[in-house]
């Protein structure tokens, strides 16, 4: 099993490959389809995104509300393609990873070869034991979208899968390959 | 001659849906339903990618923690569908039904620590902050019963759903082949194993209706019509063979069931609609 910390310099991505697991820890932040779309805002009008793209890992997530005593509420990740239209912006500003499911669009992962940026799959269904994960949590922007809040979030041993890796490997396309039946 | 005797209307207090909607909406989010539980089971039985009867196990455990620790399996708590079958000699007092309706959500989505996931508009997407509307469908039925039925829905899946209009020409092939294309289009992304809903003919919305309704059965129970419970077990295998797996990662089993629903259509249409539900299908059912 390999582990990696979060920021991680991009250099330190080049060894993972689609279809490894990972255990992630340090820091991840959240966000998710309206925060895309205020970073997008941000960029287009020359403003300070909330946080520096480089060297860091969003997670695709809206959790439910955290029980009191609870660092976050159950948090597993969500369709990563709604965020295609975005992701590029962020990427060629230095991030280094993404938590989602689901495909990513040409353009991104034409983006993320070029710059550098791993695409990592979570499994949805398990948002409460990956709640487990994280140890802390703070919203440090748009606190207004609710769940859909940006969140720097503190974990450990968090377990993704690669999915998309710096050498164009893809783990949609493999994976399935190998038990496709032909009809 | 006096008339005939009318029977008295059977009196059901809106109050009383408001607490089943409550109690539903939590207990549908934190646990997950037992024949789904074994569907999960058996499912890693016939898996056989490693990596496929991992995600499973993790679904297993994650279910297990969901109950002890009272929180949603999964993040996305969904809409509230519910649909009614209301006897036409039952009589609901005490309030307005939607509304008792719509208490039972906000009131369950709160206490039970769920996710707020609706907007006001699709184009102003404001979030209502309370879950609310539900989705209501009321179906009169002979009798003075009330059978609630509760779908909590998820959108990543929904959003992979599709209807089309095929012509009788077409027919069965293409409905065939339009199934394992949504299958394939829809991918990791509506989060498999699914639970495949398809409705066949009716009208362009009844067929999603029939689609929707069709994921309610229990997991895997076959169509009473042997034609059609064949069929679903045709379309099982091929979306099985797509290898798509659970999570997307590669594996045998793509779907743990498909429930076909029929109903009588024009003589120039073939509607088709499929209604996918991720591998977090909830679903309650009870009597009032």
């Amino acid at each position: 099993m390999i582990s990696l910390t979060i920021p991680c310099a991009r250099e330190e991505l080049a060894d993972v490959a689609a279809g490894d697991s990972v255990l992630l820890s340090g820091t991840l932040h959240s966000a998710r389809d309206a925060a895309h779309a205020r970073f997008a805002e941000t960029i287009a009008a020359g403003g300070q995104l909330p946080f520096d793209m480089r060297d860091q890992v969003i997670y695709f997530v809206g959790p439910t509300p955290a029980r009191p005593g609870r660092a976050i509420g159950s948090a597993g990740p969500t369709t990563a393609s709604r965020m295609d239209p975005y992701s590029p912006l962020l990427i060629e500003r230095g991030l280094a990873g993404m938590i989602g499911k689901g495909r990513r669009s040409p353009e991104v992962k034409a983006s993320m070869l070029e710059h550098g940026c791993v695409y990592f799959g979570a499994i949805e269904g398990t948002a409460a034991l990956l709640a487990r994960c994280v140890t802390h949590s703070e919203t440090i922007a748009y606190e207004d979208l609710g769940s859909e809040a940006v969140r720097r979030m503190q974990v450990t041993d968090f377990p993704v899968m690669v999915v998309n890796d710096l050498a164009g490997g893809d783990l949609y396309e493999q994976g399935p390959a190998q038990w496709r039946r032909t009809r | 001659m006096p008339p005939p005797p009318v029977a008295e209307p059977r009196h059901v207090d809106v109050a009383v849906v408001k607490d089943r909607v409550r109690e539903l909406c939590i207990s549908a989010n934190h646990e997950l339903r037992h024949d789904h539980l074994q569907a999960i089971a058996r499912a890693v039985e016939r898996e056989r990618s490693s990596v496929g009867r991992e995600v499973l196990c993790r679904l297993l455990e994650n279910a297990e923690v969901s109950r002890s620790d009272r929180v949603a399996f999964c993040q996305d708590t969904g809409y509230a569908v519910v649909f009614l079958d209301v006897g036409q000699d039952v009589r609901f007092v005490g309030g307005d039904l939607n509304t008792a309706i719509d208490e039972g959500v906000a009131e369950g989505y709160r206490e039970g620590f769920l996710r707020a996931s609706l907007v006001r508009s699709p184009v102003d997407r404001r979030n209502t902050g309370d879950n609310t509307p539900a989705f209501v469908y009321v179906n009169l039925v002979p009798g003075d019963g009330v059978r609630l039925t509760l779908l909590v829905k998820g959108a990543g899946c929904d959003n992979m759903s599709a209807l089309r209009m095929l012509t009788p020409a077409e027919g069965v092939g293409a409905m065939k082949e339009f199934v394992v294309e949504t299958i394939e289009r829809a991918g990791p992304s509506a989060s498999p194993p699914v639970t495949v809903g398809i409705g066949l003919g009716g009208t362009f919305e009844r067929a999603a209706l029939l689609a929707k309704r069709a994921l309610t059965r229990p997991s895997g129970e076959p169509h009473p019509d042997p034609e059609i419970a064949a069929l679903e077990q045709e379309l099982l295998e091929a979306i099985n063979a797509t290898g798509i797996g659970p999570a997307g990662f590669g594996g045998t089993v793509t779907a743990f069931a498909v429930h076909v629903e029929t109903f009588p259509t024009h003589i120039a249409a073939f509607p088709v609609a499929i209604n996918l539900d991720c591998h977090s299908h909830r679903v309650r059912e009870i009597e009032l």
